[in-house]
């Protein structure tokens, strides 16, 4: 099946309303915590995101979802400036993340990264202790003063991402004798370790068992209070039950950003109702 | 049918031609263990490692001196070769692509080549004509830059083979690529590091043609480091090109320890690999 | 950009390695001058060497690092192949990793151990060998000469065993960038193994050439084991029996004893010359061998399992 793509413009529709006025959700106005404008982004000459726009509201999950190579990581991780090692890597247009534009010259991608934190779709451990790997960001970035409040801080992470319990007995062994969905919610706790404002999550789940992904959820449902979250998934069922907005990719276009029962239930677009309904390559 | 048969008479010959050339590599090898432990082993015993060499006419005597010797020199090497060394492998994995990488690996391949002999004719022209003075140290220069290529190619090799998603996981985490690099991804790559290192020196202890004008010969127990030092292979060398008895059975003895602690240190580099390839799975 | 000073301390290091190598270039050129600017290029041609009498010609030196080096690479290259190709297609799996270690020693044992060994061994073998021979025999230029040992087919032998090491391990690397598809595509077309092998070797070959080459600039410049076995005698002489001398061999010997500036420059100028060439050769392999790992590098695969797959 083919698409005709007409006018990308066509596609930001719902959300990106300019004037903060938010009529498909109807409910009192969130604040923007990321606003895109018009964000291309190429892998040398090879064009992976053209042209997105899209507002990120706070204390809110949104879903990225869209087919494989559509574009999702390589849009999530514009966000906090991941891409920027990947060589001859180029982008245009802007992100703000609180009014700020995250690509202007005199900003710092540290301090970026730690306002903007991150959880990888393998997780990734580093070689060290349970410990270590949560203390990591907190002694890079200094954030901690004294041993006690180290520890403290340590603690405090692992039991928001739930999993003090299975390893508070075990903190200085290697964080890579752990289950695979206990590597993945360390590195949450790693993240959440420096108190980041927002979380981006790259399909967190996908290498999980389902008992893995529900613990995952759960503590996705649970952070929202705190942190603004944006999540990658490849699985429908997931976005449509943890998210409140959802974006739909495809072909490195944002073809519709809506709230998330809308794009399940009502999708304005054909494209983004044969993508949710599954007739779809 | 003839032809057939004439072409698997060929494949089997050829098969066969082929496990010769294994077993013709491997007679040398045995003969000269074979030669090195049996007539070494008569002359090795305490007093070899703790005494000075005799002179001609008396049996007995040891090589403390070059001994120690040979330590001091791989020594100073180290000193200067694992900085140089490591830090150019970490600017060719981090920065592999760019411009200067491709030339350090290019530098790093070249310096490799270069005769042993010729490092040593470039030593003495930095190292000694100007002091007028064969010394310890201009031997342990001439050492080190044989030492630079080999751990600067190996720590190169290690670094890319640690997963980029460690690196992500710490930049994302607001490390600076420094902190990166220094925290989490050299230490992943430590146990392999050192294990290069080893080879490293097991291969600069075993080397003559370097010292013979720059740390040069020295009857005498020294520590001095801008004095003509002893070493083990200067020795053997002498030894070997003399007339006397005595001498050759210092000689094989000599070899006989020098070929335990390379061969000790390739066994146990050997053991590591195999056991960090174990552990990455 | 708050990379960039470490971007730059880390380069900083690497260039000191970088620099090592023009170092080494300027500063044999500076140490040899003398004898560059008095002989020029009669240096290579002519074949007196006489320190005494201030006459410094280099022939003899390049004759015998060339001879001896090829005489190795004769010896070695068909061994090292032969090692090459059973490690990586032919042995069962498990004495793979065993073979690869042994072939390691060989390359780990310090070339003072090979002399040693060539003095006490390897050339009383060969002075028996000459003094066995048949006297018509002598009579052909190649094996002429009175039976000392030491000479041209010991150097030739222990230089052969110090670089199938090398070789083989470089032959093999290459042998594995190989895609599956050329051994699968013989056999399907009902090759042999040896059919098989040569496919691969075929396609593989500017990698092949390169690993010889690189054993070739190993032979070139080694220096202790050739030195103790080769006789040090100037000449050039196509006996194998005769005792001849190398560049690396001689610089060896005479640097010490260099007791004029002249002497001295014509010994550094020799160096300069074997770095230069080794550096070419180098280049050279090295250059054959990335070539084909950038063009066609995919699954590694073996004519074993191909084989195995197969059956
Ligand atoms: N480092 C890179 N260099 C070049 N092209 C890349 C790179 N990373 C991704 N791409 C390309 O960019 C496009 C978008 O990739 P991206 O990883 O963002 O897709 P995705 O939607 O996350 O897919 P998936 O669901 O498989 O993770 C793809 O066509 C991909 O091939
Ligand atoms: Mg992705």
């Amino acid at each position: 099946m083919t698409h005709q793509v007409s006018s990308p413009t066509r596609f930001t529709t719902g959300l990106s309303v300019r004037d903060g006025r938010d009529p498909a959700l109807n409910q009192a106005p969130k604040a923007v915590k990321i606003d895109v404008e018009h964000l291309s982004f190429f892998y040398g000459v090879k064009r992976a995101l053209e042209d997105i726009s899209l507002q990120i509201q706070a204390n809110l999950v949104t879903a990225f979802i869209g087919p494989s190579g559509c574009g999702k990581s390589t849009f999530l991780r514009t966000l906090n400036r991941m891409n920027d090692i990947i060589p001859g890597a180029r982008i245009e247009g802007h992100v703000r993340i609180d009014g700020l534009d995250a690509y202007a010259s005199g900003v710092d991608v540290v301090k970026l990264r730690r306002k903007v934190g991150m959880v990888f779709q393998k997780s990734n451990p580093f070689p060290k202790t349970i410990f270590e790997n949560v203390a990591y960001g907190l002694r890079i970035n200094g954030l901690a003063a004294s041993k006690s409040e180290l520890a403290g801080r340590v603690e405090e992470s692992l039991k928001q991402a739930a999993l003090w319990g299975e390893v508070k007995d075990r903190l200085h062994e290697s964080a890579l004798a752990m289950s695979g969905g206990q590597q993945q919610r360390l590195c949450i706790a790693r993240a959440l370790a420096i108190r980041p404002d927002i979380i981006l999550m790259d399909e967190p789940a996908s290498a999980l068992d389902p008992i893995a992904t529900q613990r995952i959820e759960e503590l996705v449902y649970d952070l929202k209070q705190a942190y603004t979250i944006v999540i990658v998934t490849h699985n429908m069922q997931q976005a449509a039950r943890i998210s409140d907005h959802t974006a739909f990719f495809w072909l490195g276009r944002l073809v519709e950003y809506d709230r998330t029962d809308k794009i399940f239930t009502n999708p304005s677009e054909k494209l983004t109702e044969d993508y949710v309904t599954g007739r779809f390559g | 049918m003839n032809r057939d048969r004439l072409r698997r008479l060929i494949s089997s010959a050829f098969v066969g031609a082929c496990a010769l050339a294994v077993l013709l590599a491997l007679v040398p090898l045995a003969m000269v263990l074979f030669f090195v432990v049996r007539q070494g082993i008569g002359s090795l015993n305490l007093a070899f490692f703790t005494s000075m060499p005799r002179p001609v006419g008396e049996a007995g005597g040891g090589m403390a001196n070059a001994i120690v010797g040979t330590l001091m020199l791989t020594g100073i090497a180290s000193l200067m070769a694992v900085p140089v060394g490591v830090m150019s492998g970490i600017y060719m994995s981090e920065y592999a692509g760019t411009w200067l990488a491709i030339a350090l690996r290019f530098a790093a391949d070249t310096l490799n080549g270069v005769p042993s002999i010729v490092i040593g004719v470039f030593a003495y022209g930095i190292a000694v004509l100007p002091f007028k003075q064969f010394s310890a140290l201009a031997g342990g220069f001439a050492l080190g830059i044989m030492m630079i290529p080999i751990i600067a190619r190996t720590t190169e090799e290690l670094l890319l083979l640690v997963p980029n998603a460690l690196r992500e996981g710490a930049l994302a985490l607001g490390a600076t690529r420094a902190r990166a690099v220094f925290t989490v991804i050299v230490p992943a790559a430590l146990p392999g590091i050192i294990t290069g290192i080893v080879l490293a020196l097991a291969r600069i202890a075993g080397e003559t043609a370097p010292l013979l004008f720059t740390s040069f010969n020295n009857r005498f127990f020294s520590r001095a480091l801008t004095q003509p030092i002893s070493s083990l292979t200067v020795q053997i060398y002498t030894y070997a090109i003399s007339p006397y008895d005595d001498w050759h059975r210092q000689a094989w003895a000599g070899a006989l320890v020098l070929v335990g602690f390379v061969l000790t240190c390739s066994l146990l580099a050997r053991i590591a690999t195999a056991r960090i390839r174990r552990l990455r799975g | 950009m708050r990379d960039l000073p470490f971007r730059i301390i880390v380069g900083a290091f690497g260039c000191v390695l970088a620099l090592l190598v023009l170092a080494i270039g300027v500063e044999l050129t500076r140490q040899s001058w003398l004898s560059i600017q008095k002989f020029g290029f009669h240096f290579w041609t002519t074949d007196t060497w006489d320190p005494v009498a201030g006459q410094f010609g280099a022939l003899p030196f390049i004759w015998g690092t060339l001879y001896s080096s090829l005489l190795a690479l004769a010896i070695a290259a068909p061994v090292a192949l032969g090692i090459a190709i059973f490690v990586s297609e032919l042995c069962p799996a498990w004495l793979q990793t065993p073979l690869v270690f042994l072939t390691e020693l060989l390359a780990a044992i310090p070339s003072i151990v090979y002399g040693l060994w060539g003095i006490f061994v390897l050339v009383p073998a060969i002075r028996a060998l000459e003094i066995w021979m048949p006297e018509p025999l002598r009579a052909i230029p190649l094996l002429s000469g009175p039976p000392l040992g030491v000479g041209m087919l010991a150097a030739g032998v222990i230089l052969a065993v110090m670089i199938v090491p090398f070789t083989s391990a470089v032959a093999r690397e290459v042998l594995q960038t190989v895609p599956a598809a050329q051994r699968e595509g013989a056999y399907a077309l009902g090759a042999t193994r040896f059919e098989a092998i040569r496919a691969a070797l075929f396609y593989a070959r500017t990698g092949i050439i390169g690993s010889i080459m690189l054993g070739f600039g190993r032979a070139l410049g080694e220096t202790m084991a050739v030195t103790m076995v080769i006789g040090n005698n100037p000449q050039v002489s196509a006996s194998l029996f005769a005792p001849q001398y190398t560049m690396a061999a001689v610089v060896a010997n005479e640097f010490t004893e260099a007791s004029d500036e002249l002497y001295l420059h014509a010994l550094v100028e020799i160096g300069l010359v074997l770095f230069v060439i080794t550096l070419v050769v180098n280049a050279g392999s090295r250059l054959l061998i990335w070539g084909l790992g950038r063009s066609g590098r995919t699954r590694p695969s073996r004519v074993a399992d191909v084989e195995a797959s197969a059956a």
